[in-house]
């Protein structure tokens, strides 16, 4: 009944009102959303099951054949090539997402055992790449791995790149930018799990005699958990559709699926195809924050 | 707690080298001596003089300013709305997982989708006007779509840690909604929109994929001209403007900490 007197938060007024109310401040922001958030994005997954002309116009007429070439079907036969690069952009993220949980787990054991005040000074330091740009800190692995220093040396020397070439681009710049890059998104969410560990648990544990790995998952996994699936989902979903890192460090040879996706709008100017590898993407986010989900978890972004 | 071990410790300080060597580079390279090479010839400071008479840089750097001052602004104003709207108002069950959900749509969906819908979106839009060309007007757009939910998130988790027993003894005292709003809201949910805009402001500064998709030939941000010149060849100019980029980053975030660190103080 919109009309009846209630009484919310102390004020006395009738549902009808309040929802005018509400609906006045929420309408801007909204709005906003509504017209340049889910409009584009459902034009956008209407436009991959569109056409491309000659020029790269847009012919809306429907087809899936954008979809068939994602596939790997096209004129000239069958070959895996775009599948392959959504399957390595899965296999990139999810070993990137690996590494960083396990460096993730001594730094955040030896920030938590500083004393308060260096403890502090090392989160920062953990915080700045963490906000530090993207594109300077993709480019500054080009200086490691110039072929001037040892790095690129060793290299050489051990016959794995010819001498005086860099070790860039190469699948491993792409793993140490990436790494480097998604780091402290597991570290932060995993160090506040850390923190509050309870210490009596893993004491009772090792009088137990438990061994050390017993200990681990037995006493400090389960506490540390919630911060860790944080720390995964924060790492995985944006890896996966990275752009920067395997544009730098990666070169052609080694593209992942946003290298894809911006190749459209870029240098092919195929707009349907690179609307339709954005939902192959989206996709894959989808199913990951899914899996997420199902582990019964709420997602705590912020 | 105790002392980690020593295994730990190492492995710890190894993780920590590995993420600042990179940067460290850079630093080190900015003030060496040799322009091209990394043979290390003795230290300058030309190249940090070099880039403040670089017109196109210093216009480089107030586009990329101008750009987050301005997005920032609108965002804050409109997500902070958005949070009142959502938080302080009887909504159905429904409609508040309905809300819910669109605030976390611009923070899951990867940059680059966004960025695709959004080139696409202003495409089909410059039949109407010719605003939606390539450059600033679209990147101020791009820029609020995606900040608007994270100041909403942030300043309505300050409304809820709040809760609502001042603004209901206001009401009790015959305060009016304007009233409510103005002296007692708006002062205690401060703290949450002065995060959110700060949260904003720097995602606008980072951003390079929304940028990159938008920008138009007279709007280059300075993480533009950063991937642009680095495609070209990296140059001590380069490291340079790089390592000005980090001290500003580390002096925001060092602000930021002490900001809110004073916070809980009080």
């Amino acid at each position: 009944m919109p009309n009846r007197l209630f009484i919310w938060r102390g004020e006395l007024t009738t549902r009808g009102s309040l929802t005018k109310r509400g609906l006045s401040f929420l309408s801007s922001g909204m709005l906003w959303l509504a017209l340049f958030l889910i409009v584009p994005t459902l034009v956008f997954m209407a436009l991959s099951f569109a056409d491309r002309g000659e020029y790269g116009e847009i012919i809306w007429k429907f087809t899936v054949e954008n979809y068939q070439r994602l596939m790997g079907y096209s004129v000239f036969g069958w070959t895996p090539d775009y599948l392959y690069i959504l399957w390595r952009s899965v296999v990139v993220a999810g070993l990137t997402t690996l590494i960083s949980v396990l460096l993730s787990y001594p730094l955040s054991f030896f920030i938590a055992s500083r004393p308060p005040r260096s403890r502090y000074l090392w989160l920062t330091l953990v915080i700045v790449p963490f906000w530090t740009n993207m594109v300077i800190r993709a480019y500054a692995w080009f200086l490691i791995l110039a072929p001037e220093l040892p790095f690129a040396k060793v290299a050489a020397f051990l016959g794995l790149v010819p001498s005086g070439s860099a070790l860039y681009p190469s699948p491993i710049a792409v793993y140490l930018g990436m790494v480097s890059m998604f780091l402290p998104f597991v570290t932060l969410p995993l160090y506040s799990s850390v923190e509050r560990l309870d210490w009596s648990l893993v004491e009772a544990a090792q009088d137990l005699y438990s061994s050390r790995t017993r200990v681990f998952f037995k006493a400090i996994l389960p506490q540390t958990l919630p911060g860790l699936s944080v720390g995964v989902v924060l790492t995985f979903v944006p890896a996966m559709g990275t752009f920067i890192v395997p544009d730098l460090l990666g070169g052609a040879k080694y593209m992942l699926v946003g290298n894809l996706i911006q190749q459209q709008f870029g240098a092919s100017r195929d707009w349907p195809f690179g609307a339709a590898v954005s939902m192959a993407l989206m996709i894959l986010t989808m199913i990951s924050l899914q899996l997420y989900r199902r582990r019964g978890e709420e997602i705590e972004l912020l | 707690m105790k002392a980690a071990h020593p295994v730990i410790k190492s492995l710890a300080l190894g993780t920590m080298g590995f993420l600042y060597l990179p940067l460290f580079g850079v630093a080190v390279y900015s003030v060496n001596k040799a322009e091209k090479g990394l043979l290390w010839k003795g230290f300058t400071l030309d190249w940090y003089l070099q880039l403040f008479s670089n017109e196109w840089i210093l216009s480089t750097a107030l586009n990329t300013l101008a750009l987050a001052v301005v997005s920032t602004l609108i965002a804050t104003v409109l997500g902070t709305l958005v949070a009142i709207g959502i938080n302080r108002f009887p909504w159905s069950k429904k409609a508040n997982s309905m809300l819910d959900i669109m605030l976390h749509i611009p923070v899951v969906t990867p940059d680059i989708i966004m960025a695709g819908a959004l080139v696409v979106a202003f495409g089909l839009l410059r039949v109407l006007s010719n605003v939606f060309e390539p450059g600033m007007f679209d990147m101020i757009i791009a820029h609020i779509t995606f900040q608007i939910a994270f100041v909403a998130l942030v300043v309505r988790s300050r409304l809820m840690s709040i809760g609502h027993d001042v603004e209901e003894a206001a009401r009790d005292l015959f305060a009016t909604n304007w009233y409510v709003l103005r002296r007692v809201m708006i002062p205690l949910m401060l703290p949450g929109v002065v995060a959110g805009a700060m949260l904003a402001f720097t995602l606008s500064l980072d951003d390079f994929v929304l940028s990159f998709f938008t920008a138009g030939p007279d709007s280059q941000t300075l993480p533009l001209y950063i991937y642009a010149a680095v495609r070209k060849g990296v140059t001590p100019e380069i490291h340079a403007l790089s390592t000005l980029v980090v001290l500003i980053t580390v002096v925001l975030v060092v602000g930021a900490e002490r900001m809110s660190r004073k916070k809980e103080a009080c």
